[in-house]
């Protein structure tokens, strides 16, 4: 063993020795005295309260400038759900009256044929009509249309506002490097640390749940904004100063033209992170089919909240394989001439289905709205299913669980909180020297200062036990599979088509089947986090081992060496930096599931915010979201410093 | 080309003492119109891509630039073309300084008289043949269809009428290369410049680009930079041929004269496989004076190779005419014999020894 291992061997059983000698240490050693916090919670409220009352731009207030971007949102916002959902109504309440109605279940799902066929062919334009038709005839319409108006709003905002930042960012590096650290920010800071300033200052309804889903899914389109421009072939750009375009005409007719097919991934990441925020987002008035699940959630629903998760499911699976049809077909330029009604045969048809469907509507009701009487509900079906389960799998399922429980959850639960504060400082701080020398222990040093001093350390511990544990589990699964799906074709689809669906899926909808089977508490926690911070675990060592140059594995073959010495001496050592990289994807996925978790009774750092939110508590929320991120950072730099020193070790530069 | 470098047309370009330093500091290098050696430069960590050259090109001319990889051809280009702003130095196109044009003179000068051609086309993915060549005229605010019929018209010129609503990926290297030439034609450059526009072509296609290429030459008389790594095709084209190594000018001459008089070793050795006969004009080995019987005669610009089969098979010498048509000397058979088998005192009339490294 090297030296540097029995070191921390060393270390490990002196924290084993300390945790045991808890009971007989002063309490200063295992929850930061009191002298030592801060009021941090105190002075963001204070601060945030000075910013919606008092601070001005000048001209005009910030709780004017905020109503001013509200009422900007609002205005299209309502007009989606007017087409969609409300239509045009007199009167309130009961005694509304519809004067023109939303547009017809019949003509969104030809809109959604249309655009199946527009995007590839007949196929996904008949995938679109099914997985639509489900929405209708299993009773989700209503919901599934609430959350599907949002997200027609919060896209464009979202690929507009990144196309511009990412734009800006590739013309000034200067802008470029300021940015570039709030990005790191903006994807560490878990979601729901969003949530809470963000109801602050825009108040509880679907106005501020888009503002939140526009800055959650923005990131990564100003990320692929840069990269596009940046990867457009050198000899375009000068191209395009050669023949002496100005400015503008070398960003509109060059770069973004050339750029268009991966600016349209960006797009598709931008459709799936909207609908996974606009889900965990009901919890701030979104609305749809989130708050069915979440509501579904508080009252143990079972029946109901499968119902709906089925049909986030369903929607995310739908706008997935369309956007990515529609990125692929980026690019591929139309030569159609004629009228316009010629050249767009499918737009009129829609049109023309709409106003059809609208008219006959009004005398034949379920033209317009799909009849309550044909809908088939699989609450009860759900309800059953899962009684029976646990009718009939009680024993095992419970005996799996203690199993694990007892072994492993609470015994790294209890070792973690039984650690005292300054001794777990110091390990943090050695890890950063360690790794990345002076400035990375400072940074480690400082962060695990901010933790100690919020008050928080209990619930940080629980959650990197809660983390720590789940990532574990995801590596331990993730990893083999991944090496699995690297050195067998038919393996490496269906494990790939596997992780694809997982990584569509918005991560409340792991949430139903653990509390179904498990109810609530740590264990379910574990399983839905574990399940949604799976795929990057498979998907990095995958990519690792198969980048390996071929000339090193045919180098180890012709030495001999057998398949699984080639595995082990050759591959995933040379893998390493990726398994890493992977990881530290897994460890974010998994703190930015964690505060979903809350929902299930975890009473760690997620918890926290989710209180804050119910109590409009934003210093409580912002403190406990910025812990969070501590957390996360420490992780991330320390394994990117990690995988660095490897890469560096095997000669590959970054 | 045949022609000598047409040393009375005026000049088109030129520049003195461009550099361009990659490192640190370049500016504190050359600070003061200071000349760092090469030790220099690598000393404090600089890459000297273009180092001081100074040279003119004429009207008319095709002039070649050759070197090693990582010579500094492209960077010279794209300094003359001001694509890479030099770190020092003038450039001067029409008289005109280039270094001290505002920007927006220089998008004017793109638009209406430089042209470039790049080694891998650089064509817009999303356009069609068509409107890729009439890309430069869009962007100089021509209407669509002034711009369409001057599109079509340079298609046709380089041979590719009836695929002008094709995408460039369903077009072979060939064509493709096609497609940047009329782009680059479309608008009529004065000075066209071409970075390597056929290495990443197969060599039959490669051949009959050239052709192609000094048909339109001959046809439309343009000032000409050319980059290339194969001497043949070097040859073939060039007027005059610039030859760089780290970042200089080593020699700048005519394809004979690098040949038969290399200022140094590197030049040498780059010319060392050619076929004389590809190089060596008649003027070079003819006898002064006029012989008493001739059985015709021929400008003393002619090559060797083109000749030799006419001078050969007649039994009497030819003479050798310069520009006015004036008989200033005559070539045997056996001269042109032993240029082609390479005998070594075929050369001393020329006072050179063959120049084998
Ligand atoms: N942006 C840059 N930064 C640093 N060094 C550069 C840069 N661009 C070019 N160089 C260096 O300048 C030198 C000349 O490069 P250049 O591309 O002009 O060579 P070249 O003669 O065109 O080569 P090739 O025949 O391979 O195209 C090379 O040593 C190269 O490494
Ligand atoms: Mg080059």
């Amino acid at each position: 063993m090297t030296r540097q291992g029995s070191v921390w061997l060393g270390l490990f059983l002196a924290s084993l020795g300390l945790a045991l000698l808890a009971p007989r240490l002063p309490a200063w050693a295992l929850d930061p005295p009191d002298a030592i916090l801060l009021d941090m919670s105190g002075w963001v409220s204070a601060g945030m309260d000075w910013l919606v009352n008092r601070a001005t731009f000048g001209l005009f207030t910030v709780k004017e400038a905020t109503r001013g971007i509200a009422a900007m949102i609002e205005l299209p916002y309502d007009a989606t759900r007017i087409a969609l959902v409300d239509g045009i109504t007199e009167g309130r309440g009961r005694r509304a009256t519809t004067i023109v109605p939303p547009i017809s279940w019949i003509a969104v799902i030809t809109a959604m044929v249309a655009l199946g066929i527009y995007a590839r062919n007949i196929w996904l334009g008949l995938l679109m009509g099914v997985l639509f038709a489900y929405l209708a005839v299993f009773g989700q319409w209503e919901s599934a249309m609430v959350t599907l108006a949002s997200i027609i709003i919060a896209v464009p905002m979202g690929v507009v506002g990144g196309l511009a930042l990412g734009t800006a960012a590739y013309l000034s590096p200067r802008f470029n490097r300021a940015m570039s650290p709030m990005l790191d920010l903006m994807q560490t800071v878990p979601t729901f640390a969003y949530l809470v300033p963000i109801l602050f200052l825009f108040g509880f309804g679907p106005v501020a749940a888009l503002i939140a889903t526009v800055i959650y899914a923005m990131p990564p389109m100003v990320r692929i904004t840069t990269m596009a421009l940046n990867a457009v072939p050198a000899e375009l750009k000068e191209f395009s100063l050669m023949v002496g375009c100005t400015g503008a005409q070398r960003l509109r007719k060059v770069l973004l033209p050339t750029a268009l097919p991966d600016l349209m991934v960006g797009v598709n990441q931008v459709i799936m992170l909207s609908l996974n925020m606009v889900i965990i987002a009901s919890m701030i008035g979104a609305g749809g089919l989130g708050f069915d699940v979440l509501n579904a959630l508080r009252r143990l629903d079972i029946g109901k909240g499968v119902e709906a998760g089925v049909a986030i499911t369903v929607m995310a699976v739908a706008l997935d394989r369309l956007s990515q049809a529609l990125a692929k077909r980026a690019g591929v330029p139309d030569l159609r001439n004629g009228s316009w009604v010629q050249r767009h045969p499918k737009t009129t048809l829609v049109v023309a289905v709409i106003v059809i469907t609208g008219l006959v509507g009004l005398v034949m009701p379920w033209v317009q709205t799909y009849p309550k009487e044909a809908m088939i509900s699989t609450r009860g079906f759900w309800a059953d299913l899962v009684k029976n389960i646990n009718v009939n799998y009680y024993d095992q399922l419970e005996s799996f669980k203690n199993l694990l429980l007892l072994n492993v959850l609470l015994p790294t639960k209890r070792f973690l909180l039984a650690l005292p504060w300054p001794w777990v400082m110091a390990l943090v701080t050695l890890a950063g020297w360690q790794l990345g020398r002076g400035r990375l222990a400072l940074l480690c040093l400082a962060l695990t200062a901010f933790l100690a001093t919020t008050g928080l350390w209990e619930q940080a511990m629980t959650t990197v036990y809660l983390c720590g544990i789940s990532v574990v589990i995801a590596a331990i699964i993730g990893i083999p599979l991944g090496i699995l799906a690297a050195s067998n074709a038919t393996a490496g689809k269906v494990i790939g088509g596997f992780i694809d669906t997982l990584q569509t899926l918005p991560s409340f909808v792991y949430l139903i089947p653990v509390v179904m089977l498990f109810r609530v508490g740590d264990f379910s926690a574990m399983i839905a986090v574990v399940l949604y911070a799976l795929a990057p675990a498979v998907r990095y060592a995958a990519h690792g081992l198969r980048s390996i140059p071929s000339e090193l594995i045919e180098a180890g073959t012709v030495c001999g060496c057998t398949r699984w010495q080639v595995l082990r001496r050759i591959r995933l050592p040379m893998a390493l930096p990726d398994i890493m990289l992977g990881i530290n994807q897994t460890i974010m996925l998994a703190l930015s599931m964690l505060v979903i978790t809350a929902l299930v009774g975890t009473r760690d750092l997620g918890q926290q915010v989710y209180a804050a939110l119910a109590t409009a508590d934003t210093g409580a929320g912002v403190v406990a979201g910025v812990s969070v991120a501590a957390i996360a950072i420490i992780a991330d730099r320390l394994i990117a410093a990690g995988a660095n020193r490897a890469r560096a070790r095997l000669g590959m530069t970054s | 080309m045949q022609d000598r470098p047409a040393k009375l047309s005026p000049v088109k370009l030129s520049c003195r003492h461009v550099w361009k330093l990659y490192g640190p500091n370049p500016d504190r290098l050359l600070a003061n119109g200071a000349a760092p050696s090469l030790d220099d430069i690598r000393r404090s960590n600089h890459v000297g891509a273009v180092r001081d050259v100074s040279l003119e090109v004429h009207e008319g001319e095709i002039f070649v630039i050759m070197g090693l990889s990582g010579s500094g051809k492209s960077t010279l280009v794209r300094c003359l073309s001001r694509l890479i702003e030099p770190s020092a130095g003038q450039i001067l196109f029409n008289g005109q300084d280039l270094l001290k044009t505002s920007d927006k003179d220089m998008i004017e000068i793109r638009r209406h008289r430089m042209g470039m051609v790049f080694q891998h086309f650089a064509l817009l993915p999303h356009l069609t043949v068509l409107q890729n060549v009439a890309f430069p005229l869009e962007i100089q605010g021509i209407d669509q269809k002034t711009r369409e019929v001057r599109a079509r018209e340079v298609i046709g010129l380089v041979g590719l009428t009836g695929r002008e609503d094709y995408f460039p990926r369903q077009l072979s290297g060939g064509q493709q290369q096609r497609v940047g030439i009329a782009r680059s034609l479309a608008v009529e450059p004065e000075l066209w410049f071409l970075d390597e526009p056929f290495s990443a072509l197969d060599p039959l296609i490669r051949r009959e680009m050239q052709d192609e290429f000094l048909r339109i030459q001959q046809k439309l008389k343009k000032t000409i930079i050319f980059i290339t790594h194969d001497f043949d095709e070097a040859i073939r084209l060039a007027g005059r041929i610039a030859i760089m190594k780290d970042g200089a000018l080593v020699q700048v001459a005519t394809p004979e004269e690098l040949v038969m008089a290399p200022a140094d070793d590197y030049v040498a050795a780059f010319t060392a496989h050619v076929p004389r006969a590809k190089v060596v004009t008649l003027g070079r080995i003819m006898t002064p004076g006029a012989a008493a019987h001739i059985a015709g005669s021929l400008p003393a610009t002619t090559r060797v190779e083109d000749a030799a089969d006419q001078i050969e098979a007649s039994a009497l010498p030819f003479g050798v005419t310069d520009d006015d048509g004036q008989v200033i000397g005559h070539v045997t058979g056996r001269a042109i014999i032993d240029v082609l088998i390479g005998r070594a005192d075929a050369a001393a009339n020329g006072g050179q020894s063959w120049g084998t490294p």
